[in-house]
């Protein structure tokens, strides 16, 4: 007799799993960025059309296959049809270059969770030289976060070529976020449904605490207020359409097979239209919500450099001219700097090059994303908070608990397909093969604790998943519409679910979302074929900031083969299946 | 008759004592930053307790303990408040090399912070670099303390969760074999009834009614 298929203990566990998969980091230090860049308040527009447009139909679909499957993404677009096969190999293969670089975001946000428990916090002060007399001048050149980022965290190499060795610290913190993925995955769904009430849960709560922590921050309101004023010329900006679509396909996980599998462990009859709206909403939400946090930190952030900064040029000033103490405050220095300017010409010429003209507007104009946000924008800010160790602690751990239930999505997507295989789960218990996909990416993660390592994990940032993924769902979309078709599906889900399809889901199925992923693709293509040669951002220790280098060929190679062998397994696998078919039509063909 | 030796010694002090003269240092002070609605105004009397705390400073040094107060000379002191001082040797004629100077207040730095109230940063000697202190460094870094707890702590969970897999994996494939020794076992058995075990209720025992005659002491027995 079969065994019964491990279901999810409640439909809670269902959503919980979904939305702490879909909520990630990506809420957090992406949607902020975008927000930022492209018109504040009112790229909440074409954000939220893309939502209803692109996100819910996309994300109903997914489930809906899975629902409908109850396998795995190989098994399921098996299913829908023989020849689709390489869809879910791609998915597979996808999740698994994801899940490689992505648990070392976690092993960093171990890292600095560790180092949260010191007073004072070690990225707040900068080491001293070697004769003590002043600061390590790499630490003076950048800043300290910069510094605990760059040297104590990653200890970067100048460029990608100059591998280095593997970094022990970060190399232990990364088998310990394995091992907690590890422990997370080890009986499936079991398992899993309990600890996605944490990782969905958990995030929440920081949020709040610093949403009352951010707004109640000195200069809070000024980041708030610049970021969310709409600058509505933006909306007449492609890229900014194109963003938007970007933002969702990705921050809902999309065509990694992760929805498939979480899916596939459904009751038959369970509601999947409403769940797909539910989390949809929730992610969008949680972006926004996360942005406002966000914001009002980067205020603090930027009215506190200001501040330093005005305090600078007073002093200068004071100590150039010998003012009395005190003399010079924010509001007058305009004015004793012309005073000066005219009455001292030759003195304030001197001096004229060290001026800097502060300006809260430049510094909230600093734009930042993904790790640089994470972990050095919001580190600065929390060492200046009052009992930043509470702060640094909450933080992180928020951090960790959206990057687990990222990766417990992508484990999902991978061991789902393989335990569903009959060939291997008959001769491997669960937990084993679980252990052998954590060790087997833990091992090739391991690159990326080496000192070139985070020049590497940007390539797979950017390539490993980007342009495979928008195929691989548009393959699924007009699979499910023109090969298994559209009526077909209707009436399967009706089957199932009890409820009727309504037109809005039809019309968005068989033409909208795809017309906007192949916009999406050819807009991706373009972009990359028009840049010409690729660059990357390179950390140079004796400026104290980043340069732009170009890759090596090698690099150029890695990205190309990433992209290739997700893509060309659709092609390959729809060859093989074709093959396989001939040849067994082939043989028994009696001789006339 | 005095005047010319006056004047002659007012000369040789300005010219021991001038801004970017020969062992000459300038101090700066940041006295309102540093004390706020605290802070006291800077006049003669300060100019003596500075003096005062850099003669104290030179008499430290071997072969200068006969500095007094009146070697140390202050000039052109500005509304910031800094001036320039240097010290001249018993005879008033030479300044005081300035490395001895130098290492002089470096040694009692924080003598001379705290008879101001002011700190490194709001009582700066311009050339001399003030020694800064070392983080405190433990044998063993924290961070690792908390990795090593966490890292035993989930390998206890994991080894946990694996084993009593495993014991329930055997427990399911030893119920095949159970179920025909079934009837052997029943007694061995212990037979559940609302959630009481029966043994417990001592079926086997039981209790006499004794409202009920038994059937042996009506009958006559054989």
């Amino acid at each position: 007799m079969e065994k019964a298929r491990p279901q999810w203990a409640n439909p809670l566990q269902f959503v919980f799993a979904c939305i702490s998969y879909a909520v990630g980091l990506g809420n957090v230090w992406r949607f902020p960025y975008l927000c930022q860049m492209y018109g504040g308040g009112s790229f909440l527009i074409p954000y939220l059309i893309m939502l209803v447009v692109e996100g819910m139909p996309l994300l109903y679909m997914e489930l809906a296959v899975g629902q409908r499957m109850r396998q795995g993404s190989i098994g399921a677009w098996r299913t829908i049809s023989p020849y689709l096969g390489g869809v879910g190999v791609a998915s597979v293969l996808v999740s698994f270059f994801l899940s490689m670089y992505y648990n070392v975001i976690n092993a960093w946000a171990f890292w600095y969770l560790f180092h949260s428990f010191q007073n004072p916090l070690p990225w707040s002060v900068c080491p001293l030289n070697g004769n003590r007399t002043g600061y390590d001048a790499e630490c003076e050149a950048a800043s300290s976060t910069q510094y605990f980022w760059y040297r104590k965290t990653l200890n970067i190499s100048p460029s990608i070529q100059e591998s280095g060795a593997v970094q022990w610290e970060p190399a232990l913190c990364l088998i310990l976020a394995w091992l907690v993925v590890y422990l997370c995955i080890l009986r499936g769904t079991e398992s899993t449904g309990k600890v996605v009430y944490f990782t969905a849960l958990l995030p929440y709560c920081v949020l709040i605490i610093y949403l009352g922590r951010g707004l109640t921050l000195h200069g809070a309101t000024n980041g708030l207020i610049y970021m969310f004023t709409p600058k509505v010329e933006q909306l007449a900006n492609p890229r900014t359409w194109i963003n938007a679509a970007t933002q969702i396909f990705f921050s809902l996980g999309l065509g990694f097979g992760s929805l498939i599998a979480f899916a596939s462990y459904n009751e038959p009859s369970n509601d999947c239209q409403k769940h797909a709206i539910i989390v949809s909403l929730i992610n969008s939400a949680t972006s926004i919500f996360a942005s406002i946090v966000t914001f009002s930190i980067y205020g603090f952030k930027a009215t506190f450099n200001y501040e330093n900064c005005l305090n600078k040029m007073i002093l200068l000033l004071t100590n150039s001219f010998d003012l009395e103490d005190g003399f010079l405050t924010a509001s007058n220095l305009e004015q004793v700097k012309d005073h000066l300017a005219s009455a001292y010409p030759s003195k304030y010429s001197e001096v004229l090059p060290y001026i800097k003209n502060c300006s809260l507007e430049s510094e909230l104009d600093t734009a930042v994303q993904g790790t640089g946000l994470a972990f050095i924008v919001y580190s600065e800010a929390i060492k200046n908070m009052e009992v930043s160790q509470l702060w640094s602690v909450l933080y992180f751990f928020m951090l960790l608990m959206l990057g687990i239930g990222s990766m417990l999505g992508n484990t999902a997507a991978i061991l789902t397909p393989l335990t569903d295989s009959k060939v291997i789960s008959s001769h491997l218990p669960k937990e084993v093969i679980s252990g052998l996909v954590c060790l087997i990416s833990c091992a090739v993660g391991m690159l990326f604790t080496m000192e070139a390592g985070n020049y590497w994990f940007d390539i797979f940032n950017d390539y490993a998943a980007t342009l495979s993924l928008l195929l691989i769902v548009l393959v699924e979309t007009i699979a499910v519409c023109y090969v298994y078709g559209l009526r077909r599906f209707e009436s399967d889900l009706k089957a199932m679910t009890g409820r009727a399809l309504s037109w809005y889901w039809k019309v968005m199925w068989a033409g909208v979302s795809p017309l906007l992923i192949v916009s999406l693709f050819a807009f991706y293509l373009s972009d990359y074929i028009l840049s010409g040669t690729l660059r990357y951002q390179a950390w140079d220790a004796s400026q104290g900031q980043l340069v732009t280098k170009d890759y090596p060929a090698y690099a150029l190679a890695v990205i190309g083969l990433l992209v290739a062998s997700s893509t060309m397994c659709i092609p390959l696998g729809a060859l093989g299946t074709f093959i396989t078919r001939h040849l067994k039509r082939g043989d028994p063909a009696p001789v006339a | 008759m005095l005047w010319p030796l006056f004047l002659l010694v007012t000369a040789i002090h300005a010219e021991l004592c001038q801004p970017d003269a020969e062992n000459a240092f300038k101090v700066r002070l940041s006295i309102k930053t540093a004390l706020g609605d605290k802070a006291y105004a800077w006049d003669i009397n300060e100019e003596y307790l500075f003096r005062a705390m850099v003669a104290f400073s030179m008499r430290k040094v071997p072969k200068r303990e006969t500095t007094e107060i009146a070697h140390v000379l202050l000039c052109n002191v500005t509304q910031r408040v800094s001036f320039w001082f240097v010290v001249t040797d018993p005879s008033k004629n030479h300044t005081l090399p300035a490395a001895e100077i130098q290492s002089a207040i470096r040694m009692n730095r924080n003598r001379i912070n705290n008879a101001f109230s002011l700190s490194d940063q709001t009582l700066e000697f311009l050339k001399i670099p003030s020694t800064l202190a070392p983080p405190v460094d433990p044998s063993v870094p924290i961070w690792i303390i908390i990795f090593g707890v966490i890292f035993c702590i989930i390998i206890v969970a994991t080894t946990l969760l694996i084993l009593s897999g495993i014991w329930q994996s055997r427990r399911k494939n030893m119920e095949p074999s159970e179920m025909v020794d079934a009837e052997d076992k029943r007694e061995n058995m212990i037979t559940v009834e609302n959630g009481i075990p029966c043994d417990s209720l001592d079926a086997k025992g039981g209790h006499i009614n004794d409202a009920f005659m038994t059937e042996d002491e009506r009958l006559t027995p054989l």
